[in-house]
């Protein structure tokens, strides 16, 4: 039986990590001027995301991950379905799936550097690059891992191969779509955070993380790191919550 | 009819006609059924007739082939020759259902009890609100006491597998497929779940097929028990369970039920040691 108060268990944690830091800056374990007292940092966070610069920055990232995922979803949901689908089919492409889902993305800015331009469209397709093989992925996989007697069940209940495919199998695939959802947006993150850092970028997190370091701006860069965690969080939250009422018996 | 003595369907003949004991009228007639597996013959030329609205048990020893039997014949997997047919039918022309034994994952979690009934009929082209009439009728019709508004995951296994059957029973099928229906619940649920069976079969008229590997359950809800023989398949014996219905809890202790039981089991051992 949980009390309620385990509830709150968790804030020992971050009450741990803020005494922690706290200690770290009156021992001068660092440089004060590289670790700045944890109030510093929240000020900074505060002052940024209340109609601040590290606001609007936060707001490009949201957009930038946001539409990289839809790009992948878009792309990558019916294409994973018909893979998945066509076993061979899939059989016959899976190396060149898993060979650039195992490549690191911020090993193809350069390429799509040259092909997009240093603007916008760069990241978004970047990271939409990476979650995309990640969903397909995901998707292919839920298709073909299909329960079999399921299939069987609507089979002899007279379902044609198209009602199969849409009433059961596609549905079968989702809680792994899910997955592979959660996954790619996680992924795609990542790699607009990096790609606002290094090519030719003037906004967005990593862009302000960046130039805060750079300035040697450190409440803002700690501000900026925090701001980055909370959304990394906050998505994959609402993420869960979706697939929750979505998905809900994923699992059972 | 008169109770076949028992120890006479030992003794009996092996090679036996395709029909039980008594010759009741077919329903189901297999004829010269081929089927191997990897070069493993399951069936060779083997003859069989299923009795119009009688319960049949499939009963033999491991690995015989019971389960493929029912799937053969059902469509589930495809013979390499031979002819089934439903009264000179073919399955196409045939309404059948089918319950599997694992119904964790034969019922669709993403829709409710009720919906997964429904969703027979709407495959079968009926309206959704007379499909939902139909589904209400025969709830009320076999008196079941569950809230189907739940989603399968949230019920016990027992009122999964009676979810199952209704799905099955809903487009009124001419012959109801049983696959070791009982055998993933508890002691306590597989007997109540027996008598729902037993009052279902009885309301309902259904012609019925039932692989079992518990004898006991075989015997008790069937009006024949068909026994296999080891691979390749043929009818060992197919006699008649002459016990009046509804059967219950004396039944079990019943002269005539262990009689006929244990001649039953004499044939199984036969068959296996013949392995």
């Amino acid at each position: 039986m949980t009390k309620t108060s385990d509830r709150y268990l968790p804030l020992i944690g971050v009450a741990g990590l803020i005494l922690f830091w706290y200690v770290g800056y009156w021992v001068k374990i660092v440089d004060p001027v590289l670790l700045p007292p944890p109030h510093a940092a929240a000020m900074a966070l505060w002052k940024g995301m209340a109609g601040g610069n590290l606001y609007s920055d936060f707001l490009v990232t949201v957009y930038r991950t946001l539409a990289a995922i839809s790009i992948a979803a878009v792309i990558a949901i019916p294409l994973g379905i018909l893979l998945g689908a066509n076993e061979r089919l899939y059989r016959s492409v899976e190396f060149v799936i898993d060979f650039f889902r195992s490549t690191p993305a911020s090993a193809m800015f350069p390429l799509f550097l040259v092909i997009f331009g240093v603007g916008d469209r760069t990241k978004i397709f970047v990271a939409a690059f990476g979650a995309m093989l990640v969903i397909l992925f995901n998707v292919a996989y839920g298709v073909m891992n299909a329960r079999k007697t399921r299939i069987l069940a609507a089979k002899i209940m007279g379902a044609s191969n198209w009602r199969i495919m849409k009433d059961v199998v596609l549905m079968e695939s989702l809680p792994q779509t899910f997955v592979g959802l959660r996954n790619g947006i996680s992924l795609a993150l990542v790699i607009v955070v990096v790609a606002e850092m290094f090519i030719g970028s003037v906004n967005g997190i990593g862009n302000r993380v960046f130039t805060a370091q750079q300035m040697f701006e450190m409440p803002d860069m700690y501000a900026a790191i925090f701001a980055a965690g909370a959304l990394g969080y906050g998505m994959n939250i609402v993420f869960l919550m979706i697939e929750k009422s979505y998905v809900h018996w994923s699992g059972k | 009819m008169t109770m076949t003595a028992p120890l006479d369907v030992v003794s009996a003949p092996v090679c036996l006609g395709p029909g039980p004991d008594g010759s009741p009228s077919a329903h189901i007639t297999v004829r010269g059924l081929h089927k191997q597996f990897n070069g493993t013959v399951i069936y060779e030329n083997f003859d069989l007739d299923i009795p119009r609205g009688k319960f049949v048990s499939v009963f033999g020893p491991n690995g015989c082939g019971k389960s493929t039997l029912i799937n053969l014949i059902s469509g589930l997997i495809p013979i390499d020759s031979g002819q089934v047919r439903f009264d000179g039918k073919t399955l196409a022309q045939t309404k059948i259902g089918y319950v599997f034994q694992n119904y964790r994952e034969a019922l669709f979690p993403w829709m409710t009890a009720f919906e997964n009934i429904v969703y027979a009929l709407l495959l079968r082209k009926v309206a959704r609100p007379e499909a939902e009439e139909r589904v209400h009728k025969l709830v009320t019709h076999l008196g079941v006491k569950i809230d189907l508004k739940l989603y399968p995951y949230m019920m016990s296994g027992g009122q999964q597998q009676l979810v199952s059957i209704m799905r099955a029973l809903i487009i009124e099928p001419e012959v109801l497929f049983l696959d070791e229906p009982f055998s993933a619940l508890d002691y306590e649920m597989t007997l109540f779940m027996r008598e729902q069976l037993q009052r279902i079969f009885e309301e309902t008229g259904t012609t019925m097929v039932l692989v079992s590997h518990d004898l006991e359950e075989a015997v008790y809800l069937a009006d024949y028990v068909l026994l296999l023989t080891r691979r390749p398949g043929r009818i060992a014996a197919y006699p008649l369970v002459d016990i009046p219905r509804p059967r219950n809890d004396a039944t079990l202790a019943d002269k005539d039920f262990v009689l006929l039981k244990a001649s039953c089991l004499e044939i199984f051992q036969r068959e296996v040691r013949r392995g």
